[in-house]
């Protein structure tokens, strides 16, 4: 079955080509595309089976032997992190089409929209495939090319200067990385994850500590941990509804996953356990409390995520099983959840014609199938029972006790307050948004209205029959509740999704099945 | 190659050099500073691999060959920077279109929520009932109390 690995990277960049050429006739890139990550899920699914069923699948991309070829590496966690970011980026395609984005119905030329979209696919699930550090770097260089282009679409003035913000942190995180990269290569003799396990096991402390901090360092940026975090709520609330979810929902988190990656793989042992927790605290507890302060829901939505950022770091800074599958479940229940808060966000613009929250009122009334898209993913974020949410700061938090530390119940105080100032926050938007009367002066949704109408997708909103302008179209509605769905579902599987991790944690932690698979015969 | 003093010199001012432009205003300048900071992180690069001949099979002894993987390295990176530099260039250009200058400017909205905060009029005292009254503030504040309160016995 290795040969299916590849194809998670293949197929959206030779869709990506495909829609290229297919410019000027949406309709036929719009069906390539959902054809390919139709066909991206399917695959990353049967890959987190076999990789679960018989451990970490591996493939030597040009028939190049490892370690002088690139390896692609399969295993649990690289799998379930591709099922998941498959769905997401799946379900945000059928938004944005539905929104009329990719014929350019928004302030912009749009027909680059679908190539991009499945250039910045194949960056994410190429960054979680790769074997090596130089090919991850490329993944990263992959997909962030394709979000500046995302994020600048239409180049309007409010977009242009996020994107000069976003555009010159990410170089910046980049060339870190780069460095980084050159630096081990030039102690150690090679970029393969593999064999530097072995080899980096052999350097002296101080300089393993110093590859390891610039590793963090870069890694951190791109995972918006707080004292670098301070680009993500500028740049993302600006781009599209559709762009910014799925930035929200994948691009952190990929930073997340390489930093599980690299603290598990490379660097095992704790060394900057403490650096983590302490970092994870504080994004933790800044970042909600810069939530609290905000009177836009998309702001207020970007400081959730820094926010629960933290929480992830908190697994990954405990070292202990429990805390790192903890880790595990939380990246997968907040990549969903986020997502589809962004896209509940998208459909309130759309919907009351503005996402600040002092013009907004009186949306639960307007529009309840929007109140309740929502309500539960809100509610999911803030962590109330039964709520995968809850669940992922259950284990956390218990991690945390087993812990024992001062450190760690610092940490599981700070996860509680975070958790129920998120509830604050989520429960503001609720009340100024979806509860009081609404303003006269409230949009009554007609750009919407048209807009709808032109798309062809429309249908009247059942709730609001009978206000003027109560339509959202069925093809945005449809995948928001999708997400919602799949949230709700991650409470039903939580159990065997917990078992997955768990696993998925013990192999990282013992470090041999990766590199078994990578290197049947020993390391080099 | 082995890193000698003059080589590593001149990636430090390289480094140095680009960090300085990168902390300026000007997006041309910030440009500037992208550039010289790849080219030394390129050079930097290069030293991690043994000096010698050219890598190819025939031509020169195994042993005698150049490491041929951060020169590959570096081709990739150059070929990114490349991309990065002609996107910058069309954000600075589209930047000077729109606005008449190409400086990189403060987050608009973290701004105001400043100028709300030092008039003491945040987004808390934000009216539920919709109205303007200004009784708002105390309806508004009750809310954080219980959080802060449940925080406490949690």
């Amino acid at each position: 079955m290795t040969y299916l690995v590849p194809l998670p990277v293949v197929m959206p960049l030779l869709g990506a080509a495909l829609t290229l050429l297919l410019l000027g006739r949406p309709h036929a890139q719009r069906w390539v595309s959902l054809t390919v990550l139709t066909a991206t899920v399917a695959v990353s699914a049967t890959l987190l089976v076999q990789s679960s069923l018989h451990g970490p699948l591996v493939v030597e991309v040009g028939g190049w032997v490892a370690p002088m070829g690139i390896v692609l590496v399969a295993d649990q966690l690289a799998a379930l992190m591709l099922v998941v970011s498959a769905s997401v980026t799946l379900c945000v395609l059928v938004y944005s089409i539905g929104q009329g984005m990719a014929d350019g119905h928004e302030e912009t030329p749009l027909s680059v929209y679908h190539p991009t979209y499945l250039v910045l696919t194949a960056g994410v699930c190429n960054a979680f495939l790769s074997g090596d550090l130089f090919n991850l770097y490329v993944g990263f260089e992959i997909l962030l090319v394709a979000s500046y282009v995302l994020l600048t679409l239409g180049s309007t003035e409010n977009r242009i200067r996020a994107g000069t913000t976003y555009v010159v942190v990410s170089l910046l995180s980049s060339v870190i990385f780069l460095i980084a990269i050159g630096l081990v290569y030039a102690s150690t003799g090679t970029l393969n994850l593999a064999q530097l396990v072995d080899r980096l096991d052999t350097l002296p402390d101080d300089l393993r500590l110093l590859l390891q901090g610039m590793l963090l360092l870069a890694f951190g940026i791109k995972a918006a941990v707080f004292p670098l975090s301070a680009w993500l709520p500028d740049s993302y609330p600006t781009a599209p509804a559709p762009v910014t979810a799925v930035f929200a929902g994948l691009l952190t988190k990929v930073g997340v996953y390489a930093i599980i990656r690299t603290e598990t793989l490379l660097f095992p042992g704790g060394r900057t356990a403490t650096l983590l927790l302490v970092t994870a605290v504080l994004t933790m507890v800044v970042g909600i409390l810069g939530a609290v302060a905000q009177s836009d829901i998309k702001r207020l939505l970007s400081f959730t995520l820094i926010s629960h950022i933290g929480y992830m770091l908190f697994g990954v800074g405990l070292t202990s099983s429990l805390g790192l599958s903890a880790a595990i479940f939380y990246v997968v229940h907040h990549i969903t959840i986020q997502t589809t808060l962004f896209l509940a966000a998208g459909l309130v613009e759309r919907r009351g014609g503005s996402t600040a929250l002092d013009r907004l009122g009186g949306l639960a009334r307007l529009s309840p199938v929007l109140a309740v898209l929502f309500f539960v993913p809100a509610l999911n974020l803030a962590g109330i029972p039964p709520f995968s949410g809850f669940l992922g700061k259950l284990g956390l938090i218990q991690a945390g006790v087993d812990d024992g530390g001062v450190l760690a119940w610092i940490l599981v105080a700070g996860g509680l307050i975070t958790s129920l100032l998120t509830l604050y926050a989520i429960a503001r938007v609720w009340n100024l948004a979806f509860w009081r009367t609404p303003h006269a002066d409230m949009p009554s949704g007609d750009d919407a209205e048209q807009a709808a109408r032109t798309d062809g997708a429309m249908e009247p909103d059942r709730g609001g029959s009978g206000q003027s302008g109560a339509v959202l179209p069925k093809l945005m509605i449809a995948p928001t509740l999708a997400l919602v769905v799949l949230g709700l579902a991650l409470t039903v599987v939580a159990g065997p999704l917990f078992d997955l991790s768990t696993d998925a944690a013990d192999d990282l932690l013992r470090r041999t099945p990766y590199v078994d698979a990578v290197f049947p015969g020993g390391a080099p | 190659m082995s890193p000698n003093l003059t080589y590593v010199i001149v990636v430090g001012v390289l480094v140095a050099a680009g960090v300085t432009l990168l902390l300026e205003r000007s997006l041309t300048r910030v440009l500037m500073g992208v550039i010289l900071l790849g080219n030394g992180a390129n050079l930097l690069l290069l030293t991690g691999g043994r000096a010698g001949g050219p890598p190819i099979v025939g031509t020169t002894a195994p042993e005698e060959m150049s490491d041929p993987l951060p020169q590959a390295m570096i081709l990739t990176a150059i070929v990114i920077t490349l991309g990065m530099t002609a996107f910058l260039l069309a954000l600075a250009y589209r930047s000077w279109h729109l606005n008449g200058h190409d400086e990189v400017q403060d987050d608009v909205e973290d701004r105001r929520i400043m100028d709300l905060a030092i008039r003491d009029e945040g987004p808390g005292t934000a009216d539920i009932e919709g109205g303007t009254g200004d009784d708002d503030e105390s309806t508004d504040a009750r809310p954080v109390a219980n959080v802060v309160e449940a925080g406490r016995a949690g």
